[in-house]
């Protein structure tokens, strides 16, 4: 599934990021690589962007940027 | 070339401290300009208590060498010393927060490669101690062979060590400090080939390229590289490029993707079993703090009471300093009239000079306060999250978040605003941010608010005091350059920058407490430049203007009117008792002849003309001559009309311009029919034009250098003052219809 697709408080996984141009190289750079644990921190007042725990820092991505990321949920409650 | 100075460079991930270690390192007086063909800043500056001159290069902050624009190149070119016009330097020295070591080392790993003598700096360290992290320092520099230190560069900890460690590493026989490997050497051996043959291609072809920048060529698609390769047009490079990277994908090693996969493994292996993060700080204080101030209401409220917060502090804490400043300034004015005998000079002193210079100063309170509360919002991560908050809407006129900052930046001053977006990565989103960025309503307006609406705006305060009619105007004006950027944005967007939409990859950084340092350090800055601006370019522009309402006509009949107030004022001094009456009476006679002249003066002098001649254009936007000469003369810097109708009044001031302010001056003013010439819709109306009119030499210039074109200035000029004449011009008409003219 798409990282956009986690609810707050939900993680997952990261499979994939899709495609090679500069948003791909961009989300890589900044840690976002297969094998490593994803967090959804909140979701900013009008539903976009949303903030993410990854690598022990929070970084905050757009739906468009978060579609990019193929994630496998690990913690499906909603409410942790 | 002097081949004995040395020179380090400063590199690090945005927000990592870099600009205080920098200003620790090497006092306030850094050098800056520009490198040549880009926009990005060079900052330069002296390292403090070094025996011998080095220089220290502050790098833009960067999260990896992969360059996607000129910009962003200028950072590897600089390290790889192919910058044109600057050495390589000696040793780099890589800022790191030490809360985010793992992030933070991936740009380390890519700058080890350049085998230069690296030093490692941990900022931040004092919070490190209080999360309770733990760092094995020592383990963690033996085993990447370059020494590492400890800092927190925003209270000055420290940083002695990290000078002396600086001289040590550019010292000729420093060579232990040169890191032991290179995380490259851990690629694949294919890449490795591929690289090494392209390299070889290059230089055969008399382009000789760095190691490391054929690497960028080759794993950054479409990157600054690439197209720097396609500009040189060599035959058959780029299909050799192609396919050097199908020959890579077909071995297995994917691009991008093998080079970050890499280089964090890399980093693991570095940090394994020596940086240690206490487990889940899930509730973290600032992920509580967080839950709030992005909350869907509550953070929304929080940003928009903060924004009028902002602008309500500026009038109530400014007005005892400002009040301050205006009395020293009459103080002075009086001064030099019982020094200087009436003419030229002494018309040029206190109607040229001293309230030009007084007129500008009154205003600095505000700047300080404006600026610190920024400071402050920047310092503790309120800014990140305030894009945060607000990039939908960003999103919504085709900008992002990331042009917030800048924007907000511009409500001080457009010139910083329009460098901040360098940080913008789209080229898009930066000439649409930067095109909009003088809309916003920068300090440089607050001197023009400030009066008008001190001076005909009701002083009415409710809610016990707490909330001014003022203060209110004050803020909706600020808002009117911001609102109408919207659709100017959204036209741009449509139809000069049409595409597909920007990105928007934030960190968010924890909160903390601002650092003093900090916030003085850019308080004084800022501050500084203005006043630097008053002193120079206002101050000149001030002088002309006096020049140009003081000539050409006959000035003996204003001396000849002062000469003879100052000697019927010495004789009342002399015998106050005899015959007051009649010396006073014969007093206020003088003083009437004494404005005549100064009207017939000013009536004959070149501004007067010019003022005559634009007065139709001016008229329907409920101006008289003289606002329109003033709006003229302060093309070149706004906040130069107040010098301009300080001079103007106090040239054919109808009332004793030294126990008078300004203010009082233009209540004062009447249309010839006897109307007053200022009503509040006047005030209104001179207020939006200001709001919305490019009169900035600077911004323009800044424009000019940003875009590297003369057409956007240009564009900006004519498509703002445009904007202004028609705001004016609705605002006098609807403020008219409701009454607000009489």
């Amino acid at each position: 599934m798409k990282l956009s697709q986690l609810a707050p408080g939900q993680s997952g996984i990261i499979d994939q990021i899709i495609g090679e141009d500069a948003l791909a190289t961009r989300l890589m750079e900044m840690g976002l690589l297969d094998g490593e644990p994803i967090e959804v921190i909140g979701r900013a007042p009008m539903g976009d962007p949303t903030e993410y725990a990854l690598r022990g820092y929070r970084i905050s991505l757009r739906r468009n940027e978060s579609d990019r990321v193929e994630v496998s949920l690990t913690s499906p409650s909603a409410s942790q | 070339m002097k081949p004995s100075k040395k020179s380090v460079a400063l590199i690090g991930n945005p927000n990592t401290g870099k600009s205080s270690l920098f200003n620790a390192l090497c006092g306030m007086s850094a050098r800056v300009g520009n490198y040549p063909g880009v926009t990005v800043e060079q900052k330069i500056g002296s390292l403090l208590d070094s025996p011998d001159p080095i220089d220290v290069i502050d790098l833009p902050g960067t999260y990896s060498l992969a360059a996607r624009s000129a910009d962003e190149a200028v950072t590897i070119d600089v390290l790889c010393g192919v910058q044109p016009g600057v050495p390589r330097p000696d040793a780099v020295v890589v800022i790191v927060d030490a809360t985010n070591i793992e992030r933070n080392f991936y740009l380390l790993s890519q700058v080890l490669d350049l085998s230069l003598p690296t030093l490692v700096v941990l900022n931040m360290w004092d919070r490190v101690v209080e999360e309770k992290h733990r760092v094995d320092v020592e383990t963690l520099s033996q085993r990447l062979g370059v020494s590492i230190l400890c800092t927190t560069a925003s209270r000055r900890d420290g940083v002695i060590a990290v000078r002396k460690a600086i001289q040590q590493l550019v010292a000729p026989n420093s060579t232990s400090y040169a890191p032991k490997h290179s995380p490259r050497e851990q690629f694949p051996e294919v890449f490795k080939k591929e690289s090494a043959s392209l390299r070889q291609k290059l230089a055969e072809l008399q382009h000789p390229v760095p190691a490391v920048e054929v690497d960028r060529i080759l794993i950054d698609k479409d990157g600054h590289f690439q197209q720097k390769m396609a500009k040189l047009e060599l035959p058959g490079l780029l299909d050799e490029i192609e396919s050097a990277r199908e020959r890579l994908s077909t071995a297995g090693c994917k691009i991008p993707l093998f080079e970050t996969k890499h280089r964090y493994q890399w980093v693991r292996e570095q940090i394994a079993g020596l940086v240690d993060r206490p487990p889940a700080n899930q509730s973290s204080s600032s992920d509580r703090i967080d839950r709030w101030l992005t909350h869907r209401w509550v953070g929304m409220a929080f940003f928009i009471a903060l924004m009028f917060v902002i602008f309500q502090s500026i009038t109530l804490l400014a007005a005892w300093p400002m009040g301050q400043v205006e009395e020293l300034q009459g103080w002075i004015q009086g001064w030099v009239e019982q020094v200087v005998a009436p003419g030229p000079l002494r018309s040029l002193l206190q109607d040229g000079v001293i309230a030009g210079i007084g007129g500008v100063l009154v205003f600095l309170p505000q700047i300080v306060i404006l600026f610190l509360f920024i400071a402050i919002l920047e310092d503790c991560g309120y800014m990140s999250r305030a894009a945060f908050v607000v990039d939908k809407l960003m999103s919504a006129i085709g900008l992002s978040g990331r042009s917030f900052l800048p924007l907000m930046s511009s409500f001080a001053c457009a010139v910083p605003g329009i460098m901040a977006t360098r940080t913008i990565d789209n080229a898009r989103d930066r000439m649409v941010t930067i095109l909009i960025a003088p809309l916003m309503s920068c300090s440089a307006r607050l001197p023009v608010y400030v009066l008008m609406v001190s001076a005909f705006v009701p002083d009415e305060r409710y809610a016990g005091g707490w909330l001014s009619l003022q203060g209110i105007v004050l803020f909706l004006m600020h808002c009117v350059g911001a609102l109408v950027a919207i659709p100017v944005a959204w036209f741009l967007r449509k139809f000069f920058f049409p595409g597909q939409a920007s990105t928007f990859l934030m960190e968010l950084h924890s909160y903390k407490w601002p650092s003093p340092y900090v916030l003085f350090q850019r308080v004084w800055e800022r501050a500084s430049a203005f006043v630097t601006r008053a002193g120079t370019l206002i101050f000149c522009t001030s002088v002309l203007v006096w020049a140009a309402g003081y000539f050409p006509g006959d000035t003996a009949p204003l001396t000849a009117a002062q000469k003879k107030i100052a000697a019927l004022q010495a004789e009342l001094d002399a015998a106050p008792a005899e015959g007051s009456e009649a010396v006073s009476s014969q007093l206020a006679q003088a003083e009437e002849e004494l404005n005549l002249a100064r009207s017939a003066l000013i009536d004959a002098s070149f501004l007067g003309m010019a003022g005559k001649w634009i007065e139709p254009v001016v008229k329907p936007l409920g101006w008289d001559w003289k606002i329109g000469v003033a709006t003229i003369a302060s093309f070149p810097a706004r906040e130069v009309i107040i010098a301009t109708l300080g001079t103007i009044y106090s040239l054919g001031a109808e009332e004793d311009e030294e126990s008078e302010g300004l203010k009082a001056q233009m209540k004062a003013e009447k249309w010839e029919d006897g109307r007053p010439v200022y009503s509040l819709a006047t005030a209104l109306s001179i207020m939006v034009f200001f709001a919305l009119c490019a009169q900035c030499s600077a911004t323009l210039l800044v424009i000019r250098r940003e875009t590297n074109s003369w057409r956007w200035p240009i564009f900006s000029f004519v498509y703002m003052t445009t904007l202004a004449y028609l705001g004016a011009y609705l605002t006098y008409t609807i403020a008219s219809a409701w009454g607000l003219a009489a």
